[in-house]
């Protein structure tokens, strides 16, 4: 076999069925084969889409993402997917084109050092310079990507090696000394998170993004409702736990709920499942949780203590040690007074905002939650957009919320949508938009069309960047430098590609616009126009500690 | 605090790109660095040491080399029993009457005179850093016109 039907039939044997990615000249001995291959192939307009998709798919369906493209610019622009991946975990497999590989080193057409430019951004790269290594390879790069804390793989594969002839030798094994990771939370560890558990008195389950990664849902669920731990989610973790329970939350963080950063203020007792102390969660560092014990359940042993000195970290997958933690759990605290004075602070800040006669892009979300019933999948760009997201629309399974959560890329939610809606194709996909980044990937409307992959996406519409705008009204005295932004007439151009263009400028025509994107059979834009100024509140000014927040409890 | 750090890693082409690239991307000088295959040729052994002000950050980066798929052990000698040697060439200038100082010099090393040519010696010193920066400060009168060092290597018991 050559290496091209080599790299197609492992791809095959690793279960991939579909993938996104554009052809060049460096994977034509590859696209050859693709073209009779049966795995679906998503032609993207741009390969920044191809990765976002691949991601998008990825977050939906818990399997490997798959994205392809050429060397050189096909590479480089998939650094930007392969970056957000890598923030967030994602389980990615990528694969680039490279010139011969006589040519490597050598400026030739359309080189680039593509390993060496994904060497930080992915969590293993290969360049493959003997076809005899690419079955191992390609079974290497899935078990890289999916296992442990997950993460983008890249493999580079010069034409001339896609083109070699080499008898195809399946590996059933993958044995890599240098990668085991731990999946068992230590027992004496366990134990003695047991015993803070059963002292606390103000406990506080903190989730974050691998609770999603190792379906722990069910297990965290236990858990909360086992020990009557209140759960507040980070932006990653949310749909790990439903956002409709009463022992929840939502988010905290800079632009979490009043009540959770307060809950995490006051707490005696942080449970943290799989999320890593991220400066947009903490704040200002030093008067983090100054109550609280730690308890830190991670499968990456470089995230325990990196920001957040704790006290019992427990390295390991995160459903396996709520696991083992609900079966050591004898002895549970009583929290009703705990929980009382958060229920306390949930009736008098809840989150809000002036609803009036004009379009607020929190009342879009809720009629978008609404009239989805909160079974959506919802993808997001990154902005105002995002925040509004994660406040205003209830998560209550997992993987229904996806987001650029550590790199906070614009341009990722259409195409994440596009992935979305390839790996559930029986769900709905609601991209929630700025009108700043659906500018950023808006060529994927052809992507969509051209596969019928019915999207929706509802652009919040502001004329401006909003958060930067936001950042410069709050801290930078009202100058609003570079953030008033135009753009296209959404609806023409939506039409001009084949999709649904609607438009709402009133308040009661958001509903009904809702309503006919649901029901049309097709790519539909919504154009909100909403309050041109409205804010994120409430929020913290960064470099605060958590509870100091504009529009929060004094 | 100056740390000596071993990695024992897979010897392939990137692994030490890959090392490198953690300390530079948090803005941290590698002070010296020696690489060599090891009993098994599939595998090579690192030495580093490295300069960290902040304990956190070293922690940090050693626990990213562990993460790294190539890196198969990490080892930090700080708080280690071992030895550690450093070979070091050290071009003095050179006359033959100065030849008995000289020597007198180099008997209290592990140190010797390997070569003289015209007015220069070439002398090789395999010792811990300690008496090496010692021998350097004997050497300093007779004109220390170039040197070479290979960077510590280190083992433990």
């Amino acid at each position: 076999m050559t290496g091209a039907e080599i790299l197609i039939e492992c791809l095959k044997r690793e279960g991939v069925q579909v993938m996104f990615g554009y052809p060049g000249g460096s994977v034509l001995p590859l696209f050859d084969k693709l073209y009779d291959a049966d795995i679906k192939f998503i032609l993207t307009r741009h390969e920044q889409g191809a990765a976002h998709a691949a991601d998008g798919y990825a977050r939906a369906t818990g399997k490997v993402g798959v994205c392809l493209a050429t060397s050189g610019p096909g590479a480089t622009n998939l650094t930007t997917g392969i970056a957000n991946a890598y923030m967030d975990s994602i389980p990615m497999v990528a694969i680039t084109g490279q010139v011969k590989t006589f040519l490597i080193g050598n400026d030739a057409f359309q080189e680039a050092d593509v390993t060496g430019i994904t060497r930080p951004i992915t969590k293993h790269n290969y360049l493959v310079k003997d076809v005899k290594d690419l079955a191992r390879i390609v079974r290497e790069a899935f078990y890289i990507a999916s296992t442990g804390r997950p993460g983008p793989v890249l493999i580079d594969i010069p034409v001339d090696v896609q083109q070699k002839d080499i008898e195809f030798i399946w590996p059933e094994e993958v044995d890599i000394r240098g990668y085991k990771p731990t999946y068992f939370g230590h027992p004496g560890q366990i134990k003695k998170a047991v015993r803070l558990i059963a002292e606390s008195k103000k406990p506080l389950i903190y989730a974050g993004g691998g609770t999603i990664t190792s379906g722990a849902y069910n297990k965290l669920r236990e858990l909360a409702e086992k020990i009557q731990a209140p759960v507040t989610m980070t932006l990653m973790g949310l749909g790990g736990f439903p956002g409709t329970h009463e022992l929840s939350l939502g988010m905290l963080g800079m632009h979490g709920t009043a009540y959770a950063n307060h809950a995490i203020m006051e707490s005696d007792l942080i449970i943290a499942v799989a999320a890593r102390f991220d400066d947009r969660v903490t704040g200002r560092l030093d008067a983090f949780a100054p109550h609280a014990k730690i308890i830190h359940i991670d499968i990456d042993p470089a995230s325990i203590s990196k920001n957040v000195k704790v006290d019992i970290p427990i390295v390991g997958d995160a459903k396996n040690i709520l696991g083992q933690l609900l079966e050591e759990i004898k002895k549970v605290p009583d929290t009703s007074d705990w929980r009382k004075t958060i229920e306390s602070w949930k009736k008098k800040h809840p989150l809000q905002y002036k609803d009036d006669a004009k379009i607020k892009p929190q009342y879009v979300i809720e009629q978008i939650y609404e009239a989805t019933g909160g079974e959506a999948i919802i993808t997001t760009e990154v902005g105002q957009n995002q925040m509004w997201a994660c406040q205003w629309y209830k998560y209550i399974h997992p993987r229904t919320f996806i987001s650029s959560g550590g790199l906070g890329t614009m341009g990722f939610g259409f195409p994440a949508a596009i992935g979305a809606k390839m790996g559930c194709p029986e769900k709905i996909v609601f991209d929630i938009a700025g009108d700043g980044s659906i500018q950023m990937n808006i060529q994927e409307l052809a992507t969509c069309i051209s596969n019928k992959i019915n999207v929706k996406v509802a652009i919040l519409n502001n004329g401006y960047l909003g958060m930067v705008r936001q950042w410069q009204e709050l801290f930078y005295k009202k100058r609003y430098s570079y953030t008033c932004i135009t753009g296209p007439d959404f609806v023409k151009l939506a039409e001009s590609y084949g999709a649904l263009g609607l438009r709402a400028t009133k308040k009661e025509e958001v509903r009904p616009a809702i309503e006919k994107a649901l029901s049309a059979d097709n790519t539909v834009f919504i154009d909100f126009h909403i309050e041109p100024e409205e804010d994120v509140f409430p929020m913290v000014p960064a470099g605060e500690a958590i509870n100091r927040m504009i529009g929060g409890m004094a | 605090m100056r740390h000596t750090i071993s990695v024992l890693v897979e010897n392939k082409f990137g692994v030490l790109a890959r090392i490198a690239g953690l300390f530079s991307a948090r803005g941290y000088n590698i002070a010296s660095l020696a690489v060599s295959e090891t009993l098994d040729p599939a595998v090579s052994y690192m030495t580093m040491v490295v300069e960290a002000e902040d304990e956190k950050i070293l922690e940090q980066i050693k626990k990213q080399l562990n993460k790294l798929i190539d890196v198969i052990t990490v080892t930090d000698f700080t708080k280690k029993e071992h030895i550690d040697r450093e070979l070091i060439l050290i071009k003095v200038k050179y006359s033959a009457k100065k030849k008995t100082k000289l020597e007198g010099i180099l008997n209290k090393y592990v140190a010797k005179i390997i070569q003289h040519k015209g007015d220069v010696a070439i002398i090789e010193a395999v010792d811990e850093q300690e008496k090496i920066k010692q021998l350097l400060a004997d050497l300093d009168r007779f004109g220390i016109k170039e040197l070479v060092r290979t960077g510590r290597i280190a083992m433990a018991y």
